[in-house]
Order: structure tokens, then C-alpha cells, then sequence
């Protein structure tokens, strides 16, 4: 590479201290170099250490680590031995660091523009008036909308994408030498994490500023990475170029991480039922629901969340909701667990109608439906052991003491593939993906008929998420029970239901069996969620942005709306004066598929074939080409 | 190209993945330890607690008697017995008013302090749990009460009941309830909102079980910490009655008032008034020291944020 050298990192190590005295080292010895013009992608699950690294990059380390060795040179200076004062300009000047959450990053009662320059102001580097002409060149280089006038707002008038996108131009403002991206899509939708990472990537490129990315996913660094480092435990597994790590990985570490990238959602994934448990009766079966918040006023709601949904669930299925945030789908999990009373429409359990309200619901219907949170974190009581966790719902619904309840909570912690020397901790000595085993085992001693499982893998990492996933399919073939499983995950869907349903701003626009629903024809918003999932296919996100649906479709936000279709503001195939309007009629297709548009069969079909492309077109590319790497 | 920095073999790599590499390796140690200074604490809270049973039997004098001749006797002095430290103004022993008077000021505040966090957790977690009319029912009537200051409240009670230990303490514990409510309800809203109760919910749980299993075993560190405190404040709240006259009757001894009635000695260079103040200091230190100590040790973040 004949580019010049901007940042090296050479042998760096940094440690923590007990609170007994000793020495625990997290980072054990890292070198890599960054160039000018290089975006270089820290990649590992968490506790790899790539924060850890990638905030020395500002001479800073968390309270309670410091740095143990080696050297941090930005342009041959040692920046961890700079005195205070050379550290400050550092920071926010010649390196820029953007955090995970935009939302917590910005201040919400400053103006945008003021945070953006902000720093380059504070650093001398520009006066307030440059500082804000620069900013608004960024909005445009961005493509954040209203970019003249975006820096008048507050954080909270823009959405979350925009503010991700915002942050970008603050760390982008002084011109900094290196910027430092922390999951900086991590934690939005598949549609708006596209858009975002296209800015990012523009960006870059036209400011011509290297910058260090952190992430997990390998998919999102096959799009913006030159050069990969991947990490576990403090330690360089394997580092090279992007083409080499996706295409070639050599490491066994690295191979894993890349079998737990789920594959792109397709036809023909979905896990063969086994027959013993294969009864078509339905299970549980929500009809004609609407529900809400803020109370109910002429059996409307006042918030409206869902509006007219039937969803039924059949004996030992497994049915996906999936949708981005906001869209609902949690609220269909609640409503159905009794936590939330539908404001219209039934719930029918066994052919029997389920009481709305939690509190008429009688024990035994309880018990059948038992609901998984989604962050195990707080849904275990820190103050309660294992046992007693697990213990409770036994005792609870079946009367079990004593002994009859050591052996079962034993037996359900051999269910989720922990030891049963387990029943004897708390929460807190868990590990992340041990704690969401404990979270799904506390529902399964309820010997439940349907498990409401919301985002139960989202906040894991991918290669323990692959493990729950594995788990759960085991459940479902050991024990028969129907799972409602939510997420906003397309892949992790598609490799574990049976059927889908797919959720737009409280409506169902598409649902049916898995394999029905990844193939055409498509509703143009299914559409478009395939065709955000990322591939681990270096270009895919060029390639990706230059289709007309994309374009249209992610540039606009959700409105739940009271007629019409909520899809019509981002629906490139939109039929004016029609879809705004009236609410669209469900075609019936084979096989319980149904689809809620009103354009014809014949034209949903037809305008597959440029997806079509787009989804197996790189497959036949893979055959003559050895450079792309097929999942 | 690829770099093999790591000390990490790949194999043993991947064995850490499938084997139970998720699990943190050492069993969890969960012995419950303090430290030096907690167990010096303990050890003076026992000390204070002996001296309420024995203090009596073993104090050289009776509270009351007057056996020097003079006042603001310094210590190791006296015609009539040692008095070890001194006189106070009316030269009555020091020490065995100490003693004495233990039992009144420790018994008081502890019975006080108790029930003040009976009354006001109870009320407290009910308002936080049920939250609508009790809540606000409850709530005004307590903002009603804290807005009155309490010696003002404390004053027109004992006027109008009469001053007798049990309606002292009884007045300290409604007044510094009032206190503890606030802070049971802003914990149990706080838990209320977790989702490990709302799963209880879902699960079908009575509010009983919810209160006893899932919000005060969270409550309980910080609302200890608030006791050690609140036991200072009640301490105070007492000997500013027994000043007006109107707590421990005279001749009667507690700490609080030895302090206030023995502080003209200080003028005169007697300590009278600094024995009982350091009696006081000890007792409510050592209290919160224990609290800090175990709060600390059992990772008490929420306490640590409350102090």
C-alpha cells in the first residue's frame, strides 16, 4: 500500500486492576496500522476488546483499565505519552469518536448545529461561521433532508437515522484526521442502517479521512471496510485486507464468525416440521384486533398501534412477525399475553376466547401463553437465585415443592443446556447469552402451549445468538410448543419459522408460510426488506442503491395512517389517488399466502424480475467470479 | 498476509466457543465479608446496645443523684467516689447519666426509626404498586404532614397528648415517616417498571407476592442506607424536645439533652457537654458506617447514587 501512514498501533496492551490487587490484562498485545484514506473495521463479539482499542486511539481508556504497553502513533507521535493539554486538542480535533447511540450522544435542549461545530469551534480549528457553513456542506454531502436548515432543529424533530447521520457531521466537522465509528449502525432498522451507511461511506470517501469501524457484524464491514481486524478475547485472530477476511478467511475464529452471519432470507430454509407435533388445529388466533394506547374513545384507541389484524398460530408453528421498529409487533406479542386489551377483535385460545384483560384471564390460560422479554437483563430479578427464578412458575401453576421442584428446575436447566449447579447463582454471574437461556427456561417450566418470544436474540452476539436460535429449534422439536417469535431480524426469522407475518405501521401487509413469503410475488414493502438485509458481498451496497425500489423506499419515514395504505409514502409502485385513500384489498394465494395491495397479481409478479435479480443475480456471479464470497 | 499475532492457539479458540466458553469460568464467591472498619462499627453498635441492658446496674452513681458539691467537676475528681468524667452543671456524675441514659436515647430512636420505616415502606410500596387514588390519597396527605416543620408538629402532638415515651416516640415515627414514604414510593415506582414484575404479572402473581419477592428485596439496600440517617435525624429530633422540655423528662437522662443543658460548661472548660455529643457521634457513625460497608460490598449502586 503506497499510501502514507496515518495512525499505528504497536503491541498495545491494556489491563484492569481487581478490586484484590491484580492485574487482568483485556487488550494483550494489538498492532495494526491505519492510512490516510482507510477505513479500518475492528471486528469481534463483546469483551473482544474493540472499544477498548479503538478509544485509545484517543489516549483514553475507561475508568478502571490504563494502558499496561506499547504505543498508539499518530503520525509517529506516541499519542499516550502526549501531555494533558496535546490530548485535548487530540480528542475531538485530530481523532473523532462517534458513539453507539446518536440519541444519547446529542443534548436535547442545544440545537443541532450548535453540537455539530461545537467542537471544531471549541478547538480553534474553525470560527462559528465557518464552522457552519462546513456543517451545512455535510448535511448535503449526507443527503439529510432540509440540509439548510436541519441545524435549527432539535435532536428530538429529526428521527433516529437522521440523528445517526448528524453525528457523522459533528465528528466530520473539524476535519479531523481520524474518526472513530463505534456500532454506528448497530442499532437501527435494516432500511434506515442502508441509508446511513451510505452517507458514511460517501463521506469518507470524498473527505478523503481514514477512520477506525467497530463492529460485530461482518456483513455491514464487508461494505465500508478496506482492511479487517478481527478480535477475541484481547487479541488479534486474524488481520488483512476486506477481500481477503470475507472471501478467504484463515483463521477457525473467523470462519465461526462467519458461519453465524445467518444467510441472506430465501425460499426454502425454513426447518421441516417433525410429524409427531404436526397438528393443523389452531393454537392461538387473534381476530379483527385493533389495539392502542391512551384508552379507547367510540372503540378506536386514541394512539392507534394495530389496526385489524388477524394472525392465528397452529399447533407446534412457529410464526415470525417481523417489521421496524414502532411497526408494532411487540405490541401484537402483549396483546396476545393479555398485557394490553385489544380495544376490538377477539383472542381465541384452543378454539376458546381469551378475557383481554390480564387479570380475568383464568390460571390455566396463563400458563399456555407465557411471554420472553427481550433484554434477560431486567426480566431476571438480580435479588433471586436461579432456582427460584425457574422454581416459581412451577410452583406456581403445578403445585411443585420441595424436592419435586430441585429435580425439575434441574431437568429444565439440562433443557437449555446449562448445568444444573446453576440453580444455586443469581443473575448477575450469567454471561449474556446464558442469561437469556434462563429467561426462555423460566417460560418453558410453565409448561406453556405458546411461547411469545420478543427479540429474544437481538441483543446477543451472533455467534451466541446462533446458539439460542439452535436452541429453541431444539425446544420446539422436544416439546411441541407454538412460538410467536418477533424480531426485526429478517435472516433469524426466515431460518426459524414456519410462516411469516409481515408488519407495516400496525397493518398486516403479507403473511403465510416462510417459503411463500420469500418468493414472489412479494408485497413492494417485503420487497424491500429483503433487499436491506446486507450480504457479505464486498459492493453489495452499490450495487443495492442503484435500484429504483431502494431509493424510494427508505428515503421516507412511517406514518401510521387511518385510511389507505401506510405503505403508499414509500411504495415505489404507489397507484395515486388509490392507495392513499382506500384500504387495500388482501389477495389470497396459494397455500394461505395473502398479500394487502392494490396492485394485481400480474403486476406484483412482473416487477419481481429486477428483484429477482438483485436477490440470485450474485449467485450466478459467484460461479465465474472466485472473488465473491456466496453465504 | 494474514498475521498470527495471538499467544492463542486456534484450536484452543475454538474449543473456548464450544465448550461452555460462555460460562465465567470460577464458581461465583458470595462470602460475605466486611472490613476492618465494619467490624470496629459492629463491635461499637454491640458495645451501645450492652450498655442499654447493663448501663444501670453497672454506672457508680444513680442518674439523679447530685453528689458533688460543685458543678463542672473535672474528671478523676470528687469527694464522694470517682466521678470518671466529671460533673455536669448540676454535679450530677457524667458517666453514669451516659449510662443511664443509653437506654432512653438508643431505645427511643431505634423504636422511632423502626416504626417510621414500618409505617412508611407499607404506605410507600402500597402507593408505588397501586398507584391512581391511593397513591394520590396517600401522597397529599404526606406532602401535607412535610410541610409542616416537624418540631412545630412534634410540639403541638405532645401539648395536646401529654409527654410520655411511647407518644414520643410514636410523634418521631409519623413525622419521620413521612420521609421514608417518599422514598419507598420513588423505589417501589422504580421497580414497578422493571420488567422481571411485569413477567410476574404476565405470569398471573398476586400483588402480595410481587411486593415481598420482586420490589423490596431490590428496595432493601437503599432504603438501609436511608435508615442509618434517618436515626441521626431522629436522635437530634429528640433531644431538641427533651430541650423544650417536652421529650425525656428531667430528671430523667438522654444524650441529646445532656448536650444542650451541659453546653454553658464549655465556657468553663468542662466537658460535660462533649462525652454525651460523643456517645451520640459514635452510636449514629458506627450505624452508617455498617450500612456503607454493606452496601458497598454488595455491589449497592442505587445506594451508592442515593448517598
Amino acid at each position: 500500500m503506497g499510501k502514507e501512514k496515518l495512525f499505528e498501533v504497536k503491541d498495545l496492551r491494556i489491563s484492569a486492576n481487581t478490586d484484590e490487587g491484580q492485574e487482568v490484562p483485556i487488550v494483550k498485545g494489538v498492532s495494526f496500522d491505519i492510512h490516510k484514506g482507510e477505513v479500518v473495521a475492528l471486528i469481534g463479539e463483546s469483551g473482544s476488546g474493540k472499544t477498548t482499542i479503538s478509544l485509545a486511539t484517543l489516549a483514553y481508556t475507561k475508568p478502571g483499565l490504563f494502558f499496561s504497553g506499547g504505543e498508539c502513533q499518530l503520525f509517529g507521535e506516541d499519542v499516550l505519552t502526549m501531555p494533558p493539554l496535546k490530548q485535548r486538542d487530540l480528542r475531538g480535533g485530530k481523532v473523532a469518536y462517534l458513539a453507539q447511540s446518536a440519541a444519547a450522544t446529542f443534548n436535547p435542549a442545544i440545537t443541532i448545529g450548535e453540537q455539530v461545530t461545537e467542537s471544531a469551534v471549541l478547538h480553534g480549528l474553525l470560527n462559528q461561521e465557518q464552522a457552519t457553513e462546513r456543517a451545512v456542506e455535510l448535511y448535503h454531502a449526507l443527503e439529510l433532508p432540509d440540509a439548510d436548515r436541519i441545524g435549527f432543529r432539535y435532536p428530538h424533530q429529526v428521527s433516529g437515522g437522521q440523528l445517526q447521520r448528524l453525528m457523522a457531521a459533528m465528528a466530520l466537522c473539524g476535519r479531523p484526521d481520524l474518526m472513530v465509528l463505534d456500532e454506528p449502525t448497530t442499532a437501527l432498522d435494516v432500511t434506515t442502517q442502508i441509508e446511513v451507511l451510505k452517507a458514511f461511506k460517501k463521506v469518507i470517501r470524498e473527505e478523503n479521512s481514514a477512520a477506525i469501524y467497530v463492529t460485530h457484524d461482518l456483513a455491514v464491514v464487508a461494505q465500508v471496510a478496506d482492511h479487517i481486524v478481527v478480535l477475541y478475547g484481547g487479541e488479534i485472530m486474524e488481520q488483512g485486507s476486506a477481500d481477503q477476511i470475507i472471501n478467504n478467511p484463515q483463521h477457525a475464529y473467523t470462519k465461526r464468525l462467519m458461519e453465524a452471519v445467518r444467510p441472506k432470507p430465501a425460499a426454502g430454509q425454513g426447518v421441516e416440521l417433525t410429524h409427531e407435533h404436526h397438528r393443523d388445529i389452531d393454537n392461538i388466533e387473534v381476530k379483527d384486533m385493533t389495539a392502542g394506547y391512551g384508552g379507547i374513545v367510540d372503540g378506536e384507541p386514541v394512539i392507534p398501534i394495530l389496526k385489524d389484524i388477524n394472525v392465528s398460530v397452529r399447533n407446534g408453528h412457529v410464526v415470525g412477525v417481523i417489521g421496524e421498529s414502532g411497526c408494532g409487533k411487540s405490541t401484537l406479542a402483549r396483546v396476545m399475553a393479555g398485557m394490553l386489551p385489544p380495544a376490538r377483535g377477539d383472542i381465541i385460545l384452543d378454539g376458546k376466547k381469551l378475557e383481554g384483560a390480564l387479570k380475568d384471564r383464568k390460571l390455566d390460560e396463563l400458563q399456555k401463553v407465557q411471554f420472553v422479554f427481550q433484554m434477560a437483563d431486567t426480566a431476571l430479578n438480580p435479588k433471586q437465585l436461579i432456582g427460584n427464578i425457574i422454581g416459581r412458575p412451577l410452583e406456581f401453576y403445578h403445585g411443585l415443592t420441595g424436592r419435586e421442584k430441585h429435580a425439575k428446575v434441574s431437568e429444565i436447566l439440562e433443557m437449555v443446556e446449562l448445568p444444573p449447579t446453576f440453580a444455586s447463582r443469581y443473575p448477575m454471574e450469567l454471561s449474556g447469552g446464558q442469561k437469556q437461556r434462563i429467561n426462555l427456561a423460566r417460560s418453558l417450566a410453565a409448561n406453556p402451549e405458546v411461547m411469545l418470544c420478543d427479540e429474544v436474540t437481538s441483543a446477543l452476539d451472533s455467534i451466541v445468538g446462533a446458539n439460542v436460535i439452535k436452541l429453541l429449534t431444539a425446544l420446539r422439536d422436544k416439546t411441541g410448543v407454538s412460538f410467536v417469535f418477533i424480531s426485526h431480524d429478517l435472516s433469524t426469522v426466515s431460518s426459524f419459522a414456519d410462516e411469516i407475518v409481515v408488519l407495516y405501521a400496525g397493518r398486516v401487509v403479507e403473511q403465510g408460510p416462510t417459503d411463500e413469503v420469500l418468493e414472489p410475488p412479494f408485497h413492494p414493502y417485503t420487497r424491500l426488506l429483503i433487499s436491506s438485509v446486507p450480504e457479505m458481498r464486498i459492493g453489495w451496497l452499490e450495487d443495492t442503491m442503484q435500484k429504483r425500489e431502494m431509493a424510494v423506499g427508505i428515503a421516507r419515514g412511517v406514518e401510521i395512517t387511518k385510511r389507505g395504505c401506510p405503505f403508499f409514502n414509500r411504495c415505489p409502485l404507489a397507484i395515486e389517488g388509490t392507495c392513499e385513500t382506500h384500504t387495500p384489498p388482501t389477495l389470497k394465494l396459494r397455500n394461505g399466502h395473502e398479500i394487502s395491495c392494490h396492485l394485481t397479481l400480474e403486476q406484483l409478479q412482473n416487477t419481481e424480475r429486477e428483484t429477482q435479480k438483485i436477490l440470485h443475480g450474485y449467485e450466478k456471479l459467484g460461479e465465474d467470479d472466485p472473488q465473491v464470497h456466496v453465504p | 498476509m494474514t498475521e498470527q499475532t495471538a499467544s492463542k492457539k486456534e484450536e484452543e479458540v475454538l474449543a473456548e466457543l464450544d465448550s461452555f466458553a460462555e460460562l465465567p469460568d470460577a464458581p461465583p464467591k458470595r462470602k460475605f465479608r466486611l472490613s476492618w472498619l465494619g467490624w470496629l462499627s459492629v463491635g461499637i453498635v454491640v458495645f451501645w446496645l450492652l450498655i442499654c441492658l447493663i448501663g444501670p446496674s453497672i454506672a457508680p452513681f444513680h442518674e439523679m443523684d447530685m453528689e458533688g458539691d460543685d458543678s463542672f467537676l473535672d474528671a478523676y475528681s470528687g469527694e464522694y467516689g470517682t466521678f470518671y468524667l466529671g460533673t455536669d452543671y448540676l454535679g450530677r456524675d457524667t458517666l453514669s447519666r451516659i449510662l443511664f441514659g443509653a437506654r432512653n436515647t438508643i431505645g427511643i430512636s431505634l423504636a422511632a426509626t423502626l416504626l417510621a420505616y414500618l409505617m412508611g415502606i407499607t404506605l410507600g410500596i402500597l402507593a408505588a404498586v397501586k398507584g391512581g387514588w391511593i397513591d394520590m390519597g396517600i401522597s397529599r396527605v404526606n406532602d401535607a404532614i412535610l410541610a409542616l416543620p416537624t418540631i412545630m408538629l412534634g410540639l403541638i402532638v405532645i401539648a395536646a397528648l401529654g409527654s410520655s415515651i411511647p407518644i414520643l416516640i410514636g410523634t418521631a415515627a409519623v413525622i419521620y415517616a413521612t420521609s421514608v414514604f417518599r422514598i419507598a414510593r420513588a423505589l417501589g415506582q422504580d421497580i414497578m417498571v422493571q420488567d422481571f414484575v411485569e413477567a410476574a404479572h404476565v405470569r398471573g402473581e398476586g400483588i402480595w407476592w410481587i411486593i415481598k419477592s420482586e420490589v423490596l428485596p431490590n428496595a432493601a439496600m437503599p432504603l438501609a442506607t436511608d435508615f442509618g440517617l434517618r436515626l441521626v435525624f431522629v436522635v437530634l429530633f429528640i433531644s431538641s424536645l427533651s430541650f423544650l422540655g417536652l421529650g425525656v423528662q428531667p430528671p430523667a437522662s438522654d444524650w441529646g439533652s445532656m448536650v444542650r443543658e451541659n453546653l454553658q460548661g464549655l465556657t468553663y472548660g468542662s466537658y460535660a457537654a462533649i462525652w454525651p455529643a460523643l456517645a451520640i457521634a459514635s452510636f449514629t457513625i458506627a450505624v452508617n458506617l455498617i450500612v456503607d460497608d454493606v452496601s458497598a460490598k454488595s455491589g449497592g449502586s442505587l445506594a451508592k447514587k442515593m448517598v
